[in-house]
């Protein structure tokens, strides 16, 4: 890209923060990004604070949790200053968000094909044939075999790895801009996995969507996203090009690469992570 | 914050003792959090007191008669009236919270432990055993608990004895149900797995990690049935089935008092607002816990 | 030490049944640390339960030691579970965890051997008295590998271990369980779906899709990644990361 166009999503400085009775808790301080029509990586363990950065982004947070930032904006909205209303007119239609377990954010009682079809109505405002036709396709893009069955199932009866594609096709349906997608192939098995992600990377390159994919699996990220972000304890570590993760100069990002295990070598002991207290420290 | 409270909450708790003392500790200063609960709390632990104490408390003998001054209105001498036979309301209002704990105590010493057993063993075990004791238990569901206790007691004769035991057989096999719904949750748990792969038994299992996670739930259950049970209680009394004169028990005073109530209020409301009062701290005590026991059920 | 036959292992019965271990055979030699790798699905996990004798509706044979995998023999067999979270009980702390066993096979000293197998998993004793609540996932399943170990058992079972962990701590659970069986020589069985962890863990491995066992090898073979069957094969190059080219190139195996 030589000519950067605007991003399509700006984040500057954000925080979030819980109140605990110790004190405030501070779960992300000061991470700043722009995403473009590109695949975003966001690495990190667990607690780095990446998952509530994707979240933060919807304005979807606990209500406990207390957000600021200094530019927080969404194609030129200000998501921070932006009514419920407006917020619920983005969320699902412009912006999407495809979460780790597709159990909890499927309704048990309504066929996987009518929930897809509901959420094209919703966002895309299309009639109930037409929403039928596009979940249809839909299915039929995410690799699901028969879609015309799939469509009448209900979720308990869809295996882990097909609710996670039917969950994806619910959140593409309405054509988002950006797919904030949270450890979206981490229960599934390396095949779908790839499946899934060619999926994604379609959708990037055909649709021009910009996707924010959160992850704790380093190598995954770096062999899928165009951009990397590393997180640790609630900060950005460093920024880097997918391609020069092997490279990657941050002890905290070597240290996370060294102790992973590989097919090739044969070293008798890993070498653990030494976390750094500078690291914590702002800079 | 003092040593004593450091110690508590430590993360490095030297002894097993310490650490469920902190566990205990953690707990309450969730639960004291609560106001309604605490409240509940105190007037249960009042209930207690008052019974504990009730020679002392009160300032007459619940049973004795002074027919010259019968349903006298409260003030003076007897703060709280008398009733048709003279004897003081407020002492029988005390020593009545001895029968009302006395009660509650037994049902739950009862009907608890039944439907813990039953109901774990029902879910744990499965099969022939699951099938044969929820029928059971079906079967005592079947029947409305008053009328169930109301069967027993005519069977068994009225008494405060007969009607513990009547409502402790009425009041167990929903702790049967709940016992095995969580039991259900947690049979197939890892944790229960590596107990039988270290050879633990099904009693040991059973009585040493099954029955303590249902205990919570269950505890939260009874507390919130102690309501209940007296207003049972209450109600046997009241039809002269429970408690036999010239027992002070509440509902039967109100039984009696009813003949007056439009003339000597005090003698069947003051039982009443008893009765009333302790029902409605069990459900706020109950309440309270259940935040405190039972995390899935938190807002 | 483990010899499995023809094992086969069916959930449910009639048109609704699930073949889930449909005739696997394998032996692992005493000491002999052996892989099974696998697609969710693939019965790797309901083998292990087996074998742990936590599941007894099968058919074929399941020998440890000289005894049928149907007899629990707790001194002989333990097993770690992939759920830290769940295989904690949550109302012991660490220390009744790990009497636990000790006070069912009456075995003194408890003391001390509590303390020991903390300090041999890397905890210091100030953990010994906490709460699984009050534990990282890291530091759980350090607990859970020295309650399987209380019992000085000959063969390890360990279904996913380090799956639901983040990759600096399943370095050192794995680097400890390395060293714990070079200690005391236990005979292990890892499942997992990640064959670097298996190449790193094991000496041999057998690759399992759909209930059947699909090839067996050697971890130098794995290494070179010269597997034989096509099934492995893919698997293996899905496992290097994203690549548009083998993702659209996948097929399914039956």
């Amino acid at each position: 890209m030589n000519v950067a166009p605007p991003p399509l999503l700006a984040v500057e400085d954000l925080r979030v923060s819980f109140a605990t009775p110790t004190g405030p808790f501070h779960a992300v301080r000061g991470v700043s990004f722009t995403l473009g029509r590109e695949r975003l990586g966001i690495v990190g363990e667990s607690g780095s604070g990446k998952s509530l950065t994707g979240r933060a982004i919807m304005r979807l947070l606990p209500a406990s949790a207390q957000l600021s930032a200094r530019r927080l904006s969404f194609d030129g909205i200000d998501l921070l200053s932006a009514s419920t209303k407006t917020l619920r007119g983005l969320r699902g239609a412009r912006i999407s968000l495809v979460m780790q377990d597709p159990k909890y954010s499927l309704n048990p009682v309504m066929t996987v094909g009518e929930q897809i079809a509901e959420a094209a109505r919703i966002h895309g405002g299309v009639s109930k044939i037409e929403a039928r036709l596009r979940a249809l396709a839909m299915l039929e893009a995410v690799r699901i075999r028969d879609p015309e069955r799939v469509f009448r199932l209900f979720p308990h009866e869809v295996s882990g790895g097909m609710g996670q594609r039917i969950m994806i096709a619910m959140m593409l349906v309405p054509e988002p801009d950006v797919l904030i997608a949270d450890e979206p192939t981490s229960a599934l098995d390396v095949t779908v996995q790839l499946q899934v992600l060619a999926i994604l990377d379609d959708l990037v390159r055909q649709r021009g969507m910009g996707l924010l994919f959160i992850s704790h699996d380093l190598e995954l990220v770096a062999s899928f996203c165009d951009r990397v972000l590393v997180m640790y304890a609630g900060r950005v570590m460093e920024e880097l090009s997918a391609r020069d993760l092997a490279s990657a100069r941050h002890p905290y990002t070597r240290g996370l690469l060294n102790s992973l295990p590989r097919l090739g070598d044969e070293r008798a002991e890993l070498p653990t992570l030494s976390r750094d207290p500078a690291w914590l420290e702002e800079r | 914050m003092s040593t004593w409270q450091d110690r508590l909450l430590t993360d490095t708790p030297r002894s097993r003792r310490e650490a469920r003392l902190g566990a205990l500790y953690r707990s309450w200063l969730q639960f004291r959090s609560n106001r309604l609960a605490l409240l509940g709390l105190a007037i249960v632990l009042l209930l207690i007191v008052v019974a504990a104490f009730a020679p002392w408390i009160a300032t007459h003998h619940p049973n004795e008669q002074n027919l010259a001054q019968r349903l006298l209105a409260p003030g003076g001498a007897h703060w709280l009236g008398t009733d048709e036979f003279g004897r003081d309301v407020f002492s029988r209002i005390v020593y009545g919270a001895r029968i009302t704990l006395y009660i509650v105590a037994l049902v739950a010493i009862i009907a608890a432990p039944i439907g813990l057993i039953v109901g774990t063993a029902a879910g744990y075990l499965g099969g022939w055993v699951d099938a044969v004791l929820m029928r059971i238990t079906d079967v005592f569901l079947a029947f409305p608990s008053l009328i169930l206790a109301l069967a027993f007691v005519a069977a068994l004769g009225p008494g405060i004895e007969n009607a513990v035991i009547a409502i402790a057989l009425t009041a167990w096999p929903p702790y049967a149900r709940i016992a095995r719904a969580e039991t259900l949750t947690i049979r197939n748990a890892d944790y229960i797995a590596a107990a039988r792969l270290q050879g633990a038994s099904t009693g040991r299992i059973l009585s040493r990690h099954i029955m303590p996670l249902c205990l919570s739930s269950l505890t939260v259950r009874v507390t919130l049935d102690m309501a209940g049970i007296i207003l049972t209680a209450a109600g046997l009394g009241f039809l002269g089935l429970g408690a036999q004169p010239p027992l002070a028990e509440w509902g039967a005073m109100v039984s009696s008092g009813r003949r007056y109530i439009l003339d000597q209020w005090w003698v069947a409301t003051i039982p009443g607002i008893a009765i009333f009062a302790v029902s409605l701290a069990f459900n706020l005590l109950g309440d309270g816990l259940r935040d405190v026991l039972d995390p899935r059920q938190k807002k | 030490m483990i010899s499995v036959r023809d094992l086969a292992i069916t959930f449910g019965s009639g048109p609704g049944a699930v073949h889930a271990v449909r005739g696997v055979s394998f032996d692992v030699a005493d000491g002999e640390s052996f892989g099974l790798v696998g697609e969710s699905g693939s019965g790797k996990s309901t083998v292990l339960r087996a074998l742990a004798g936590l599941n007894r509706l099968w058919t074929g044979s399941a020998t440890l030691g000289e005894t049928s995998a149907r007899v629990q023999q707790p001194r002989l067999v333990q097993m770690v579970f992939q759920d830290p979270y769940a295989s904690l009980h949550p109302r012991h702390t660490v220390d009744r965890a790990l009497s636990e066993p000790l006070e069912i096979h009456r075995i003194g000293d408890a003391n001390e051997r509590v303390e020991r197998a903390l300090a041999d998993v890397g905890l210091g004793p100030a953990f010994r008295f906490r709460y699984p609540n009050q534990l990282s996932g890291g530091q759980r399943q350090r607990v859970a590998i020295a309650r399987a170990l209380m019992l000085e058992p000959r063969v390890l079972l360990l279904d996913e271990p380090t799956s639901a962990l983040d990759v600096s701590v399943q370095a050192e659970i794995l680097n400890l369980l390395r060293r714990l069986r070079v200690e005391r020589r236990l005979t292990m069985i890892l499942v997992s779906h990640n064959l670097a962890v298996v190449a790193h863990m094991c000496d041999r491995l057998a690759v399992m899709n759909r209930g059947l066992v699909v090839e067996e090898m050697d971890v130098a073979t794995l290494r070179r990644a010269e597997p034989r069957e096509a099934y492995t094969r893919q698997l293996l190059t899905a496992s290097k990361g994203y690549d548009r080219e083998v993702a659209s190139g996948i097929v399914t195996f039956d």
